[in-house]
């Protein structure tokens, strides 16, 4: 057995109530990204390519297509016999309910953690689309003896309340002294990416702690409420990465992906991002099929006009239809003649011949899964 | 123990595939790359699953590598079973000595230890070059309904072609009085698919028997067949309609993928109530880039394009730059065609480059010789120069 064996911890419902309806029915792990992807396809592949064979999905609700996805993990290579998997989903009993923070979530878990044989912890929320190496930060959290690692990125922003971020401040040697959640601020912040490294026995002693203190959240009464007591550090990630927190930011997200170097980044031969297979046939274009600076799934028959635009698994474009900056996600029917701009279009929807959907760059319309149009 | 199936899938994949020349050269013909994101074998295999036949035996002999590296688990088309699934079955040592597959009906014979272990009532055999989506329980309810011995799927194909088939002239009730393996004058236009189903134990008779003649060349069509029906044995055709196409050779092969951007081709692997499986990518979506122009293709998952694709079938990873010209070709997983060059009729295997301002391959109106023309290959890996010139029909496999 290695010594160095990594418990890997993921958060899927995390920061739901900012995706407005896309999380309507379905978990932030499940939300569609990139054409063929779910957010946590990210963060799972992210795990899986940095050598962590055992994962564990913590969920609390709507979770039916989260589960539907992973299945038994095979996907990702994590259908194994010891470890690989584990869905978790809320363990209540009838005086604990729902749970309402990470540091509460953990707790419900405490024996799944109890019998790892693991000596490090990773643990990531699905908001953050990058493609990162995560043994790079588990070889700097060895060296540097910290208690707590803590992934972040810096960037030029300006934040206010509503946009769901942590913002770290760190003293003269790296160590952090100040957290913030959500500060209203502008300029270079160094924002948490929501990946932190964490020796087991170190979280298994926050984890009871909290248990005999009613403390719920991993942020408010861990990070900043012992920042000054635990040795907390950062691990700065200088590559592509973006968190979703707002349908803007979700439309601007898949909009990256039609930068080239993005897709390099995002995408590399050695470090692939596994997502559920489908078995769908390739794409087809018809003849007088237009398509320009677009990102195009499997299973896609285009007679139409693409351009600007991402296509899930199994879209339909008819004949005369034109696609503009938009997203239509998985088996989208769009009938002939009829025109899209700055829309994003959830799952199974159809949209008729000859009709007409026009958003605004920064502020897209959004259509419900299922719907007709 | 292992339970009891009631048909048992014999699927041949051990020919060497000669005509297909450089794409075989490193690889089994079943294993040769087809239609975007699939090969050959996936088709066979996939119709076994969607028809319900769930114990496949793979009988493989010639660089076989890539192919037992493919078929794995069998996890792909849900062939990974408890009881049954896929089993790659190259020849063995026994104790009485070793030997390759001689023939067709020989490998099924070496196997037969393989088939009792399930104690099928039928069995079907089936070869790894042909695509084609069939129910094949409907091939063994016709097989039950005439309490045959044997029943062979059959189609009816142009008379002029029917000399390069096994022609099988039938009575009206569908019952075969007389085989003909590639008759010079065909008296029906009836043609053998090469599937067959078999009660077993008439098989396991007539395979014995064939085994002891020393003057068979232990192959179903030759030997095997017409020994049956001279014994008076019940055999029938099972007709079939539908598309069905031989991909034993440069031609065929690229018309088959030519045939999947016919929308009059009766051939839709977008049914979702009979998909093809296959082995799949991990790739991202294909890109297509501003002023890049992909008209009647079919382009799969990891592809990049930024040139013109017009009546491709391009593969996985497949880049086509800009300035790139790509028409009436087949560009295999991870080819690359450098800017600015010219592919035209041909089939680029697997990983090959094709360097800036190449021209590969011509059109026929553009080829004053017509005996001249025809599809050029490119080998896989193999590197055309900047500014070469690959002549049309040529077949290369080593850098130019």
């Amino acid at each position: 057995m290695k010594e160095t064996k990594v418990l890997g911890i993921v958060f899927s419902n995390m920061h739901d109530e900012y995706m407005g309806e896309i999380t309507h029915n379905r978990t932030m792990a499940s939300v569609p990204f990139g054409g063929r992807y779910r957010l946590i396809d990210f963060t799972l592949s992210n795990m899986v390519n940095s050598g962590i064979e055992d994962i564990g999905v913590i969920t609390k609700s709507n979770y039916q297509s989260l589960m539907d996805h992973l299945g038994s993990g095979r996907d990702w290579d994590l259908a194994r016999k010891r470890g690989g998997l584990c869905i978790l989903p809320p363990f209540s009993s009838a005086n604990s309910g729902i749970y309402q923070g990470r540091l509460d979530a953990l707790a419900g878990i405490q024996n799944y953690i109890k019998r790892s044989k693991a000596r490090y912890v990773v643990m990531a929320d699905c908001d953050v689309i990058c493609n990162i190496d995560l043994s790079k930060v588990l070889a700097q959290h060895r060296e540097s003896g910290a208690d707590l690692t803590l992934v972040y990125k810096r960037e030029r922003s300006k934040l206010n309340r509503s946009s769901d971020t942590t913002v770290l401040c760190f003293d003269e040697n790296g160590r952090v002294n100040d957290v913030l959640s959500s500060p209203e601020s502008d300029g270079e912040h160094c924002c948490y990416l929501d990946i932190a490294v964490i020796e087991k026995s170190r979280l298994e002693r926050i984890i009871a702690e909290g248990v005999a203190r009613n403390k719920k959240s991993f942020k408010r009464d861990v990070l900043i409420a012992q920042h000054a007591t635990l040795d907390i550090r950062g691990y700065e990630y200088g590559g592509y990465a973006v968190k979703i927190n707002s349908m803007k930011s979700y439309y601007k997200a898949n909009m990256d992906l039609l930068n080239l170097e993005v897709i390099d980044e995002l995408f590399p031969d050695n470090k692939p991002v596994y997502t559920k297979v489908r078995d769908e046939a390739p794409a087809k274009y018809g003849l007088n099929a237009v398509c320009a600076n677009s990102l195009v799934a499997d299973g896609c028959v285009i007679e139409g006009e693409v351009e600007n635009s991402i296509l899930f698994r199994g879209v339909k474009v008819g004949k005369g239809a034109k696609i503009k900056n938009s997203i239509i996600m998985q088996g989208c029917d769009v009938g002939e003649n009829s025109n899209l701009e700055c829309v994003i279009i959830d799952k199974d929807v159809t949209v008729r011949a000859g009709r007409s959907l026009m958003g605004y760059n920064t502020y897209p319309v959004y259509i419900t899964k299922g719907s007709t149009v | 123990m292992t339970r009891k199936k009631e048909c048992v899938a014999m699927l041949l994949a051990g020919g060497q595939g000669s005509r297909l020349y450089t794409l075989t050269k490193n690889q089994a013909k079943p294993a040769v790359p087809f239609g975007g994101k699939y090969r050959i074998i996936d088709f066979p295999l996939s119709n076994c699953v969607n028809s319900g036949i769930d114990t496949v035996g793979v009988l493989t002999q010639y660089q076989p590598l890539e192919l037992n590296e493919y078929i794995g688990s069998g996890q792909p088309w849900d062939l990974d079973r408890l009881n049954g699934g896929v089993f790659v079955l190259p020849p063995y040592q026994k104790s009485s000595g070793s030997d390759w597959y001689k023939g067709t009906a020989n490998a099924i014979y070496q196997n037969i230890k393989f088939i009792d272990r399930y104690d099928p009532d039928y069995v079907l055999i089936l070869s790894g070059d042909h695509i084609y989506k069939m129910d094949y329980s409907e091939m063994l309810k016709t097989h039950r309904d005439n309490d045959a011995a044997c029943t062979i799927a059959a189609l009816q194909v142009e008379m002029e072609e029917a000399s390069r088939f096994g022609i099988m002239n039938t009575n009206p009730d569908g019952s075969i009085y007389e085989f003909e393996e590639k008759p010079a004058h065909p008296k029906s236009n009836l043609a053998s698919m090469g599937i067959y189903i078999f009660t077993w134990s008439k098989l396991r008779h007539y395979l014995e028997l064939d085994e002891q003649n020393p003057n068979s060349s232990k192959d179903f069509g030759h030997d095997v067949l017409p020994a049956m029906l001279e014994a008076g044995e019940r055999m029938f055709t099972h007709n079939f309609e539908g598309y069905w196409k031989d991909v034993g050779t440069i031609d065929s092969l690229w018309e088959a993928n030519m045939d999947l951007l016919n929308p009059k081709v009766p051939l839709d692997l977008y049914d979702p109530s009979w998909k093809v499986y296959s082995r799949n990518p991990v790739k991202p979506p294909h890109y297509v880039a501003q002023g890049a122009l992909v008209e009647n293709s079919i382009v799969t998952e990891g592809c990049f394009i930024a040139g013109t694709v017009d009546f491709s079938v391009l593969f996985a990873g497949a880049r086509v730059e800009d300035g790139a010209v790509v028409r009436d070709s087949i560009i295999m997983p991870g080819a690359v065609v450098k800017r600015g060059a010219v592919v035209e009729y041909s089939i680029v295997a697997e990983n090959a480059v094709i360097g800036e301002g190449a021209r590969v391959g011509m059109r026929p109106e553009e080829c004053e010789d017509k005996d001249k023309w025809g599809v050029t290959v490119i080998g896989s890996k193999v590197k055309i120069s900047c500014g070469a010139s690959i002549a049309p029909k040529s077949m290369i496999d080593t850098d130019v």
